[in-house]
């Protein structure tokens, strides 16, 4: 047993069903008992999703504990497939179902045989993989299945596209500016006369995954999800995968390059030196910024990172690497993938640490004081005791995490965004710390000594101690317009009645 | 005047597919209500995961909950759960020192048959804190119920007697003495002369502070003193519980926590509708002074002048249909008052009905139906919300109220929706926060009222269903 309160990355199935719903007409069902459901509640409210979640729970309950729910489970999958026909249902097993150790192997078989969808188990270990790492395998195990079917049925493409083209892999529903990185990449692909041949596996059908072998090559993103189904291809096809995120500067020129490579290699033959050399020192305002007069100013500040690998290592690179600050430590959650970002940031920041207990991470802000931090929310809130300013770099995100305004963190667009959140995160700071040398310009404590003064009203004892169970926001709002209330009728003394026949009478 | 039959309520049971807050999420309100207590929910990380969610801000105040994440090892009982519950507890202990240490139990806990009721005691005398067990668990309970069972286990910790009379608590009692110093012997007397002479009466049922005054201020009006609160703001301040003392709900979902004080604690039940909304709250105080054979003063012309402060908002609302899907129990006290406001209810879909606990004030709702000539609404229990959002789609509700989950859906698709965890966390009862259930009924209806010019309604495109 473990103590917590906090974790940054969610329990295993939550990467099942980022996987499959994102997919077009995919549907999942949750073998698990009532509340389980919490993740649509996420999609619907983070996403700020329009349409209904494509997930349903087959209900563990009592009678399921005493019978079994091998009925229960085959009704619901054929119940799911005649009320949506969905092409595919992803029966997606929870922490709790996984240690009833029923055979759901046996009740997809069965369900199979009825249902016109293809129905499949998300083949994952509640107890040895986390979000992340699921999400991964759903993803493989989905682009294995169709791929086999096509193969089996006759139906894989044989050949390549005519141009050089590319499938993207790994953009998700709830992954972190998921939608306007994928945007960005696709843009960039247009500007580099690259076909997408399909992006999985937001906004993909099943249908079209017998055509991934037609890419020239795979891009990979992000490096928690996508790396698997990639390795899966170039086993399968010989399609070659690029995994580095170009987010910042030098890493897209990076991707670029290992984009060219891998094309030219194909018969392809481009050159996008000038095209790097276009965008980086006029289309990005990234390379501008970092000779700037307000880049300098930030020489050698100190900054602590901390999120997933992808978006912690690019980050760390951006602020040593791009803009001369000084990273303290770095740190990622992703414990199963440590090695790989110790490799990537060890040359760019003093120590790296790898955990995933918020505490420890607390205690590291607390112990170097830097000047701005950029992590995920609890970071964020870190900071905000601490009164260090943060940027948001990472998942765990919360609702302003999924801004409707056009913000990618990757391609040249990605570098300017990024930009702005390192250099407000430091100003900010900045303008802090000057109105606390010079006194602030703070009016607050006047404007109630004002009012106060005023005031021929006795607030009672047991009255005031209402008022001060009030919550803080509103206390001051509930407390004019009862002192209204009674000044109007001639009233005095203040005490818990008064104040709550304030409260019906005008709704203070 | 024809005298039809009126139309009886109308129960159905349907799949008990719904979305609906797991209850170990009543830690989130009973962390911030029993300030002493410390909330071990022992469960896995998909637990933990969703009170992170569910919490959203609350989770960085430094919460006095925390989970005890089960591991491979404590799954396949490598681990000993006793040694690892104690390693834990103790450090709580060290590092919070509550009084009171509530075990959540979870699905997972059930289905390995951890026996926690078994470990509380032997742990408890060798650690020297209470621990309360609570099977607050997605197997058989909904949200609001988690609270439920927490109650209940707490109602075995009540005392049983009251304290020592004064003579010899005065010996003891120095510290108390001292600390009571300002209030004189009189006054207190004095005090008591403003209430009726009646049994003891206790109230059960989780409310913020300011709600527990205003009712009991309330009865208060009455000449009827509340003894106790179950909860109340400390545990070590759990009311005296008597053999035959007399309890009330404030609740609608408190339906073990009734039982235990009947049968354990051999108190007698006051079966009344909530306080919830104008009507209720009346009918509530009215039923507790029958029961204590007081003439309720001044109610009506309280209740009325409610009504009259309220006309603004049912204004908004008089004829208006809407749909409970039905996630929180609430939605039977909630119908009613919607119903006395002028509202037309189509459906009221709710996790679980106890139709002996909710007696009162289902006789309520049938009541206010006909007297406000309102079809009588269907009651579906263990809704299934596939079906629900048929009926919706068919019936056109002007309001449903419902989930996160579907809230979002359906506003695109042109139904105003209220999310229902709100009521849980807003204050809704008594006189004095019946404006408040109207404020959030209300908020989409003035949005639409705001916004009802521009022609964005319907913001999904029509699929073709093949």
């Amino acid at each position: 047993m473990k103590l917590a309160y906090w974790m940054y990355a969610g329990p295993a199935h939550i990467g099942t069903l980022r996987v499959a719903s994102s997919f077009k007409n995919v549907h999942a069902i949750m073998h698990a008992p009532l509340g389980d459901d919490y993740f649509n509640v996420m999609r619907s409210m983070l996403e700020r999703e329009r349409n209904f979640t494509p997930v349903t729970a087959s209900i563990v309950d009592r009678n399921v504990l005493a019978r079994g729910s091998q009925e229960k489970v085959v009704d619901n999958i054929t119940r799911k497939d005649k009320e949506e026909t969905p092409d595919l249902i992803v029966l997606t097993p929870t922490c709790t179902s996984s240690i009833l150790q029923e055979d759901l192997h046996n009740f997809v078989e069965r369900a199979k045989i009825e249902a016109k969808a293809d129905v499949i188990l998300a083949d994952v270990n509640h107890y040895r993989v986390n979000e992340l790492q699921a999400a991964d395998r759903t993803l493989h195990q989905i682009v294995q299945y169709y791929i086999e079917k096509a193969r089996k049925r006759g139906e894989l493409p044989q050949s390549k596209t005519e141009k050089p083209s590319v499938n993207i892999i790994g953009i998700s529903t709830l992954g972190f500016h998921n939608q306007h990185d994928c945007t960005e990449l696709k843009r960039l692909m247009a500007d580099l006369g690259i076909e997408v041949n399909a992006v999985i596996p937001e906004g993909a059908s099943v249908h079209e995954l017998k055509n991934l072998p037609r890419a020239w090559f795979n891009l990979v993103p992000y490096r928690e999800l996508g790396l698997m189904a990639a390795n899966y291809l170039e086993q399968e096809f010989g399609t070659p995968y690029i995994n580095i995120t170009p987010m910042g500067v030098v890493e897209t020129a990076r991707c670029i390059r290992k984009i060219q490579q891998v094309i030219n290699e194909q018969g392809a033959n481009v050159d996008y030196e000038d095209f790097i050399n276009e965008q980086t020192l006029h289309v990005s305002q990234a390379a501008w910024f970092s000779r700037s007069i307000d880049c300098q100013n930030l020489t050698g500040k100190k900054a602590v990172v901390f999120g997933d690998n992808t978006h912690a290592a690019a980050i760390t690179k951006i602020l040593a690497r791009e803009m001369g600050i000084h990273v303290v430590w770095a740190g990622t959650y992703c414990k199963y993938d440590a090695d790989w970002f110790r490799e990537q940031v060890s040359e760019y920041c003093d120590e790296v640490i790898i955990t995933d207990d918020h505490g420890a991470i607390g205690d590291a802000i607390a112990r170097v004081e830097p000047s701005a931090i950029f992590g995920t929310q609890m970071e964020r809130h870190v900071g905000k005791r601490l009164n260090i300013p943060c940027g948001v770099i990472a998942a765990p995100i919360h609702v302003q995490n999924f801004p409707i305004g056009y913000k990618p963190f990757l391609g040249y667009e990605g570098t300017n965004q990024i930009t702005d959140l390192i250099y407000n995160s430091f100003t900010l700071g900045m303008e802090d710390h000057l109105l606390e040398i010079f006194g602030g310009h703070d009016t607050k404590e006047v404007i109630t000594k004002g009012i106060s003064a005023e005031s021929d009203l006795n607030w009672t004892k047991d009255g005031l101690a209402e008022l001060n169970k009030i919550p803080g926001f509103v206390r001051g709002k509930v407390k004019r317009n009862t002192e209204k209330f009674a000044r109007e009728r001639g009233i005095k003394d203040i005490t818990t009645e008064v104040l709550y026949a304030a409260k019906e009478a005008v709704g203070a | 005047m024809t005298v039809a039959q009126p139309e009886a309520l109308n129960f159905e049971c349907e799949t008990g597919n719904y979305h609906t807050f797991c209850p170990i999420s009543c830690v989130a309100w009973l962390y911030q209500k029993i300030e002493d207590s410390f909330f071990l929910v022992i469960g896995t990380k998909t637990c933990g995961y969703f009170l992170q969610n569910a919490m959203g801000v609350m989770i960085f105040a430094e919460p006095r909950y925390a989970m005890a994440e089960l591991e491979e090892g404590d799954i396949s009982a490598q681990l000993n759960d006793y040694d690892e519950l104690k390693r834990l507890c103790l450090q709580i202990k060290r590092d919070r020192n509550p009084s009171v240490i509530v075990w959540i139990g979870t699905c997972t806990t059930e289905i390995i048959k951890m026996d926690l009721e078994g470990l509380a005691p032997k742990l408890e005398s060798e650690i020297g804190i209470p621990i309360v067990v609570a099977r607050a668990n997605g197997l058989d309970y909904a949200f609001t119920q988690g609270e439920d069972t927490v109650l209940a286990a707490m109602a075995a910790r009540c005392p049983d007697k009251a304290p020592v009379v004064e003579a010899d608590k005065n010996e003891r009692n120095a510290i108390q003495k001292l600390l009571n110093f300002g209030k004189k012997k009189e006054e207190v007397a004095q005090e008591e002369t403003e209430y009726v002479n009646h049994p003891p009466l206790v109230l059960f049922g989780s409310l913020p502070d300011p709600v527990v005054t205003q009712l009991t201020l309330e009865l208060k009006k009455q000449g009827i003193k509340v003894s106790g609160w179950l909860p109340a703001k400390r545990f070590t301040e759990l009311p005296v519980i008597e053999e035959g003392y007399y309890v009330a709900g404030v609740n609608p979902f408190l339906s073990r926590t009734a039982t235990t004080l009947m049968r354990r604690r051999k108190c007698k039940l006051i079966g009344a509708p909530f306080p919830i909304g104008a009507d209720g709250t009346r009918a509530w105080i009215e039923k507790i002074c029958s029961v204590f054979g007081i003439t309720p003063k001044g109610l009506e012309e309280r209740e009325a002048q409610i009504w009259q402060s309220l006309e603004e908002y049912i204004k908004l609302i008089r004829g208006k249909s809407v749909f409970f899907m039905g996630d929180n129990l609430l939605e039977v006290s909630l119908a009613r008052f919607l119903v006395r406001c002028g509202m037309i209810v189509q459906e009221i879909g709710i996790p679980y009905m106890d139709k002996r606990y909710q007696a009162a004030e289902l006789a309520l709702l049938e009541k206010t139906c006909q007297e406000m000539g309102a079809p009588i609404p269907k009651i579906i229990e263990k809704p299934d919300n596939y079906n629900q959002i048929q009926r919706i789609y068919e019936l056109q509700p002007d309001l449903v109220i419902t989930g996160m989950a579907h809230a979002n859906p359906l506003e695109a698709r042109g139904i105003n929706t209220k999310w229902s965890v709100e009521f849980t966390f807003a204050q809704i009862h008594g006189f004095t926060n019946a404006r408040d259930i109207l404020e959030l009924v209300t908020r989409p209806l003035r949005r639409n009222n705001n916004l009802k010019d521009l022609g964005w309604e319907k913001l999904v495109k029509e699929e073709a269903k093949i």
